[in-house]
């Protein structure tokens, strides 16, 4: 184990040279993470130097996109936390099916294991066809996997089990084909998806919707961007709309603490009246 | 050199362990006394989809504050933190915690190399390790860089750990500081930062 190529002052300026020049700006992530990110990056690309990262990124328009697909978390699965996606089916599930047009925003939906997951509990409580699903990330080459549907087969196991945990009562495989290592996911659970990149740090609010899913995105942001995140997705939420995080993240300590009530014990709230 | 070493302030005391260290930490958690001046993190493999909270189990053994971390938790001394299963602990500048929830490191997450090598960049010589029992070579390393950076560096001594390999890999691998017994370990950690360590 090696102490890292990269030290945290020589990343703000790196961080600062990628947001002047390309506008994603990483300088409100938290350190811990994106410094151990940024460092796997340096081993794996053999980078010798902190200045040869550097000009890399800056002269060369692809390698960024590695770079911010890479610092970036892509770490997901199917009906990830079974008894989440249970509370979505038994519980709010119920409370949309009262609107005749349900808009719902899943925020940084990576490569889309959890936008198909949610599609199929929508699509087996009948509401799929008067959903809109905005899917989006800040990276669009994960989005283009997310579009694809083609996940690997030897995933299955564990999603057909996270599936069943989760209050699902079919068979998982009517829901996808296999192609020689691969499976690709019925076309119809994709009807009324939007696939979009947006950028929770500079973009603004662009709907009004009944819930917002983004969960494990806000654990690499600092305190201060977590709270503007926030406050992104409170006013993009109706009143008695529902906010659904990560099992580790919180509403608490923000200023919307005040404003919702949680469901249960889900990292799920509920927008007060 | 010595005298240096002797004198300095332990700010955080962190553990390591998997298959065959949660009978360890039911040892020598009641037995920590409760006016300890640093945190304790306890980075420990375990099955994701647990029913029962870890917290729950250790707060009924001691009166020290038992808390399985979430997000941007402030570490306060006195405090024992468990890290939740699925994610890799990170302690930023400030002393909060960050989580990940990235690629599995070792096979595992949360990752004990992951922990310790933040950990040694943190406090360097002013942190303490401990790495218990387990049947994975998790650890091994960063508590090896812990010690590059002059942190204090402990295994259990493999004859009497259950599953002697995890510690047996530090030991192979490097001159680990001291090879306790669950005795010696819950000495040690009732003399850190007194006159007797």
């Amino acid at each position: 184990m090696k102490a890292d190529l990269i030290k945290e002052d020589e990343l703000h300026i790196l961080l600062i040279d990628v947001a002047q020049k390309y506008g994603y700006d990483f300088t409100e992530y938290s350190m811990a993470s994106l410094k151990r990110r940024v460092n796997r990056l340096c081993l794996i690309d053999k980078h010798k130097s902190f200045a040869e990262l550097r000009y890399r990124i800056l002269n060369d328009e692809e390698y960024l996109s590695r770079f911010v697909e890479e610092i970036t978390v892509n770490v997901t699965e199917m009906f990830r936390d079974p008894s989440f996606y249970k509370t979505i089916r038994e519980t709010i599930i119920p409370e949309l099916a009262t609107h005749p047009h349900i808009k719902i925003w899943l925020a940084g939906c990576s490569t889309g294991e959890e936008v198909y997951s949610l599609s199929i509990v929508l699509h087996e409580t009948g509401l799929l066809h008067k959903t809109l699903l905005y899917a989006t990330d800040i990276n669009p080459s994960v989005l283009e996997v997310a579009k694809q549907g083609i996940y690997a087969i030897g995933d299955m196991k564990l999603y057909s089990e996270n599936y069943i945990n989760s209050g699902g009562i079919k068979d998982f495989s009517t829901y996808y084909s296999a192609i020689y290592d691969h499976i690709k996911l019925i076309d119809e659970l994709k009807l009324n998806t939007v696939f979009a990149t947006h950028n929770l740090v500079a973009d603004r609010s662009f709907n009004e919707f009944q819930l917002i899913i983004c969960r494990n995105v806000l654990i690499y942001f600092n305190k201060d961007l977590q709270e503007k995140v926030l406050t992104l997705f409170d006013d993009s939420l109706e009143n008695s709309a529902f906010l659904a995080l990560g099992s580790k993240e919180t509403i608490r300590f923000s200023d919307l603490e005040s404003k919702y009530t949680q469901i249960g014990r889900e990292k799920i709230w509920r927008k007060n009246c | 050199m010595e005298e240096k070493l002797l004198n300095k302030k332990i700010e955080l005391l962190v553990i390591g362990g998997s298959a065959g260290s949660f009978d360890v930490l039911l040892q020598v958690i009641p037995k920590i006394k409760s006016d300890i001046n640093f945190p304790i993190i306890i980075i420990l493999h375990r099955k994701s989809n647990t029913p029962t909270s870890i917290a729950k189990i250790f707060s009924s053994k001691t009166n020290l504050p038992v808390i399985e971390c979430e997000e941007k938790e402030i570490l306060q001394p006195g405090t024992i933190y468990f890290s939740p299963p699925d994610y890799h602990l990170l302690v930023e500048n400030d002393h909060s915690v960050s989580l990940d929830s990235s690629e599995k490191v070792n096979y595992s997450r949360p990752s004990i190399d992951v922990t310790f090598k933040n950990l040694a960049d943190l406090y360097h010589e002013n942190l303490a390790a401990i790495l218990l029992s387990g049947a994975n070579s998790d650890g091994a390393k960063g508590l090896f860089y812990i010690k590059r950076n002059n942190g204090i560096t402990i295994v259990q001594d493999p004859a009497v750990a259950e599953i002697k390999f995890m510690p047996q890999q530090a030991i192979n691998l490097f001159e680990v500081d001291h090879i306790f017994n669950i005795e010696e370990i819950i000495n040690y950690i009732n003399n850190i930062n007194t006159t007797l360590n």
